[in-house]
């Protein structure tokens, strides 16, 4: 009993919760007078959702947006992956490279913006650019770690098998690594999400991250919040979209465990 | 070879004579920090006979682990000629790889996938050796039932116990019926209970499998219950000590390490090690 308990507690609490933010959010609002203009009530807020979701064109912006994040997600995956294997076999590249990489990592990538819009335009090309260079780092430096963390004793037992390196690579650093993708893809889609948005914010006429900042110039607070209600719906999505997939491609791993048992 | 084959009693006395490992003059040097380098094996030179069962014993940091792991092919040793089944296993700085497939090696840890079911584990060897699905599902469900988890062929390493998943390591090993197989202390990890079990069950598949073994182990008990001849090593270099006939008939039980021939050997071994330390 304790033990169904803990695991479906979240079930339960997870709502009453958010019921409870929610309604201290409306009474804050209520009962101090504060302007509809800065803090609008979670009914108002609802109906700018439902206003938003009738506009046709809204959905058109959320495709914009989803588009650009999924395909900067996507070619972060291939180049992050595929730099991260290469960085992670070959010791000497990756000790050439790591000053650069280091260099890149603490530079704040979102000033990158401008330029980016200099070079590939107004369009989706920048945004796409934007959130594949987000969403690259996590990807990379997470495969490079799965590379370096490969058992050694699994190496011995491949060794001793007489495994090709194309075999070893196939059977096992491929599989090895899964696992540390998977949880660098994690953090790379919440960061191509926030690419794309700023990417949008800056240039351009189409994705929710320009209608965000059209209802800004149109002081349309209600719409502001709608705007950013979807947008964390559209990131909790992917968010979980990616974790599903975690757990389905490797479910012999403790991360898979984790989610299941506890 | 034509020599060979003029006088078939010369070929038959030749094969009778070549052992199915033979180390010679065998030398491992380890370099630690500038210049200075440790001698960890001197001077080894060792026969080990076809279907013959040998354990290696001796106290931690005699090198048998390096022993074993040389004549796996896992490291190329500083000097000295490792032969298997008459031909050297180095030629130069490559392994000869025909050789290596005829060696199967447990090590102390099982060391499975977690990634692969039990049975995909047992069959990875048949599978980079080209074997279809069909015949890698049968040859994995055979292993399971010598090694004794029959029934556990679909579950992940992780739902397995320790004992168990060191039986799917030997299964593994065994997979592509390797002429020798090479043990690294493989229970070592395992409780007293399960373990005396485990030595029964490999003296078992020993005898069912027809392979020559050569197992490491620090347990003077496992190593008279289980060998056909121990190699007791020394340490510090590690080098060999004393080589002993065991005499007693197969297959063995637990009870007969009660009887007093047992225990006076393995009480004169220890007797050995101790004056080692």
């Amino acid at each position: 009993m304790k033990r169904f308990l803990l695991r479906h507690a979240v079930w339960i609490s997870t709502p009453i919760l958010a019921l409870a933010l929610v309604a201290a959010w409306d009474v804050y609002v209520e009962s101090f007078n504060i302007s509809p203009m800065i803090l609008p009530t979670p009914p108002q807020v609802a109906r700018g959702v439902v206003q938003l979701m009738a506009d046709p064109r809204t959905l058109g912006h959320a495709w914009v947006t989803l588009y650009e994040t999924l395909s900067g997600f996507g070619i972060a995956v291939i180049v992050g992956v595929g730099l991260g294997v290469v960085l992670g076999k070959v010791r000497w590249l990756e000790r050439t490279f790591n000053p650069f990489i280091i260099a890149l990592q603490v530079m704040p990538k979102v000033a990158l913006v401008p330029i980016f819009i200099v070079w590939f335009g107004f369009g989706s090309g920048s945004k796409i650019v934007m959130a594949a260079v987000l969403a690259f780092f996590p990807i990379m430096t997470n495969t490079i770690l799965g590379i370096k963390s490969v058992n050694r004793g699994h190496k011995d037992v491949m060794t001793s098998l007489n495994a090709s390196r194309f075999a070893t690579f196939c059977e096992m650093e491929l599989p090895a690594t899964l696992p540390y993708v998977l949880t660098g893809a994690e953090v790379g889609i919440v960061l191509a999400v926030i690419g794309a948005i700023v990417g949008e914010y800056l240039g351009g006429n189409r994705g929710l991250g320009y209608l965000a900042v059209a209802t800004l110039n149109a002081f349309d607070v209600q719409a502001m919040f709608a705007v950013i209600f979807i947008l964390t719906l559209m990131g909790f999505v992917l968010y979980f979209g990616v974790a599903a997939l975690r757990r389905r491609l490797t479910p012999w791993h403790e991360s898979a465990l984790v989610h299941k048992d506890a | 070879m034509k020599l060979i084959a003029e006088h078939p009693e010369a070929a038959a006395e030749s094969v009778k004579i070549v052992p199915e490992i033979r180390l010679s003059a065998v030398e491992q040097r380890y370099s630690v920090g500038n210049d200075e380098s440790v001698l960890a094996l001197t001077n080894i030179a060792i026969d080990v006979g076809k279907r013959e069962f040998v354990v290696l014993l001796g106290p931690s940091g005699c090198g048998k682990t390096t022993m074993l792991r040389i004549i796996a092919g896992l490291i190329k040793p500083s000097s000295g000629l490792v032969e298997i089944d008459g031909r050297p296993l180095w030629i130069g700085d490559r392994r000869d790889n025909r050789i290596v497939q005829e060696l199967g090696v447990v090590f102390q840890e099982d060391h499975l996938f977690p990634w692969l079911s039990i049975e995909d584990n047992i069959a990875l060897p048949l599978k980079m050796r080209g074997a279809g699905k069909a015949e890698r599902r049968g040859r994995a469900q055979e292993l399971c039932k010598l090694v004794g988890i029959g029934g556990f062929e679909k579950r992940w390493p992780r739902e397995l116990s320790g004992g168990m998943r060191q039986r799917a390591a030997i299964a593994r090993a065994l997979s592509y019926r390797p002429n020798i197989l090479l043990m690294d202390e493989p229970f070592g990890a395992l409780d007293a209970m399960t373990r005396d079990q485990m030595n029964v069950e490999m003296q078992r598949i020993w005898l069912a499998s027809g392979a020559t073994i050569v197992l490491v182990t620090h347990s003077i008990n496992e190593a008279v219950f289980l060998a056909d001849r121990i190699i007791l090593l020394s340490p510090r270099p590690g080098r060999v000590d004393t080589i002993i006939d065991v005499p007693f008939a197969r297959p063995r039980d637990l009870y007969m390490q009660n009887s007093p021939a047992f225990q006076e050997m393995v009480a004169s071994l220890r007797k050995r090690l101790d004056t080692m330390a």
